[in-house]
């Protein structure tokens, strides 16, 4: 029963017992199940691409009203597949005048931090590939080879819109990334660790009901970060047709595209333990470890599902009023949020057990404040112009 | 030689080929990009050194902000562009000089000096402590916030310089 209920702490135990029980010296056995849990992380970022390809284009589809895919047997949810097997079959073409080598690298560079990010990713205690000291800021330092990665790919092209492409990631990621940091440094604040495990154990109320404000800051970065529409001027087809990928065809731009999915599966995960209580659900976690993985894989299935649910809602912003969207609002809201959280930790307590509740209460209601006035800021500057929406004629530079 | 020499030595070769390719490539593009090669090089003998905040800092800072801003003065720099750029100019001879003066002074401080070595093992809340002793009075609280204004003098700065008149 045991066995059971604690299985994937369980499963690794039994196999240790059994390398060791045939002889296997300990580095050996250390090595075998590294191996073995860089396999299954890696499985499980891959399959993100067959889950969620063709999970986007039926929600899509639904909220557009038609049916979307539905050839391929059953209800089209192996899509996917015959995707795979076409871009396999395509012919693979670099532009002759394409810096040959750095045409090539791109692919490989993005698709390796997207997959890197899932070893620091708590699936359950203690159902984790490393839990780094410094989990948050792997996670941060890493996605930063992305942003490399689509330099290489506009420039390797040599393409005018690829390289224009190129130009907008410095301009949107570099953008989105600090309010993205500041969100961060307010969980760690709260929780006093930079390992993603110890802040899924450090969080009694999921952080997004403590601070609504850092989360929904952290989801705009994130869809910003893994160029999901609306926020996706990197590649925004009626501009600048495909970004950095225009020049990249069958498994060069596959790669792209498998990326673009891990990004979107670890980017939910990392919401998940950030501001959803990770594999916290109601103490099922104690009662049933088994079922944490499960717990997260939902959790990141809902917050992909409010990605496109953005998706499907929402036009895409113009690439001046992304920028300032982000400088302008929000930054000083995530600011704002982090000196509240910096206060809040320094409230005293005289029972220990209280604290993350206390805590809680005042943040929450802190938030609420700063939400009211900054939407009160935002109305007195729209009512100033005869602007149909607040928000635009925020986000509109001065020009 | 155990494991982690053998690492060494491989992250030693990344980080000094990395550094060859920046001085000996003629393609700016690409010298910057060695330039990465050999910034991630160094950040894993961090990892190896068991500073594993200092290896993601360098990872973040270097890689992620100082070389982006390199490759894209880069690419915005019209002549740059072009692979047929000189990697020579008329100043080599003093450069050489140069180099080999740092290349000297550098050789005879590692040899002469007696580096310290901790008699203990690493603490392992290396990171609460560096944060402690950067707040606190008593130590380093007074050069991080002249270090954290004058960043802003930068910012302002930058500002000022980049606004339309």
């Amino acid at each position: 029963m045991k066995f059971i209920l604690n299985f994937w702490v369980e499963l690794g135990n039994w196999l240790e017992g059994v390398l060791s029980g045939w002889g296997v010296p300990t580095w050996g056995v250390n090595l075998i199940i590294d191996i073995v849990v860089v396999l299954i992380l890696l499985i499980v970022g891959i399959m993100a691409v067959l889950i969620f390809t063709p999970m986007e284009r039926k929600v899509i589809a639904r909220m557009q009203d038609r049916p979307g895919p539905n050839r391929v047997w059953p209800y089209g949810v192996l899509i996917a597949l015959a995707d795979a097997i076409k871009m396999l079959t395509k012919e693979d073409i670099t532009p002759r005048k394409a810096d040959r080598a750095l045409h090539m690298l791109a692919p490989l560079l993005v698709t390796i931090p997207a997959l890197l990010v899932f070893a620091v990713l708590p699936f359950g205690f203690r159902v984790i590939g490393q839990d780094l000291n410094v989990g948050v800021l792997f996670i941060l330092a890493i996605s930063t080879i992305h942003v490399l990665a689509i330099l290489i790919a506009g420039w390797g092209s040599n393409n005018k819109f690829a390289l224009l492409s190129a130009f907008r990631v410095v301009n949107q990621l570099l953008a989105y990334e600090i309010p993205m940091v500041l969100c961060i440094l307010a969980v760690v604040l709260l929780t006093r660790t930079m390992s993603t495990q110890g802040i899924v154990e450090a969080q009694t109320i999921p952080f997004f009901l403590v601070m609504p404000i850092a989360g929904m800051i952290f989801l705009i970065c994130a869809m910003a970060e893994a160029n999901r529409s609306p926020v996706d001027l990197l590649e925004a087809d009626s501009e600048m047709v495909a970004g950095y990928m225009v020049e990249y065809s069958g498994m060069k731009f596959a790669m792209f595209f498998i990326a673009e999915y891990v990004n979107m599966f670890a980017i939910a995960i990392i919401i998940s333990t950030l501001f959803l209580g990770g594999y916290k659900f109601f103490g099922l976690e104690d009662v049933a470890p088994v079922l944490s993985p499960f717990i997260v894989f939902a959790k990141a299935v809902f917050v992909i599902f409010l990605m496109l649910w953005f998706r499907g809602t929402f036009p895409r912003m113009r690439f001046d009023q992304l920028v300032s969207f982000a400088w302008k609002f929000l930054v000083p809201l995530g600011l704002v949020n982090l000196m509240l959280a910096a206060l809040v930790v320094k409230i005293p307590a005289a029972n220990p057990s209280t604290v993350p509740w206390i805590q809680g209460a005042v943040m929450l209601a802190g938030n609420l404040i700063i939400i009211a006035v900054a939407f009160l800021i935002l109305n007195r500057t729209a009512r100033r112009v005869d602007g149909p929406s607040a928000l635009k004629r925020i986000v509109a530079t001065e020009r | 030689m155990t494991v982690s020499q053998g690492v060494f030595i491989i992250l030693g070769i990344v980080a000094l080929a990395g550094a060859a390719g920046v001085v000996l490539n003629r393609n700016l593009f690409r010298a910057a990009l060695f330039l990465i090669l050999s910034f991630v090089g160094v950040a894993g003998l961090y990892i190896l050194l068991e500073a594993e905040l200092l290896a993601m800092i360098q990872l973040l800072v270097y890689v992620g902000a100082i070389s982006i801003l390199i490759i894209f003065a880069v690419m915005l720099s019209r002549q740059m562009m072009s692979s047929g750029f000189q990697a020579r100019n008329s100043d080599w001879f003093l450069g050489v000089i140069v180099a080999a003066g740092m290349f000297a002074v550098l050789a005879i401080i590692l040899l002469r000096v007696q580096w310290p070595t901790a008699d203990s093992a690493v603490p392992k809340d290396l990171i609460s402590q560096l944060g402690q002793a950067l707040v606190s009075p008593s130590q380093f609280a007074l050069p991080f916030e002249v270090a954290s204004v004058l960043l802003l003098v930068a910012l302002v700065g930058a500002v000022i310089i980049a606004r339309e008149k």
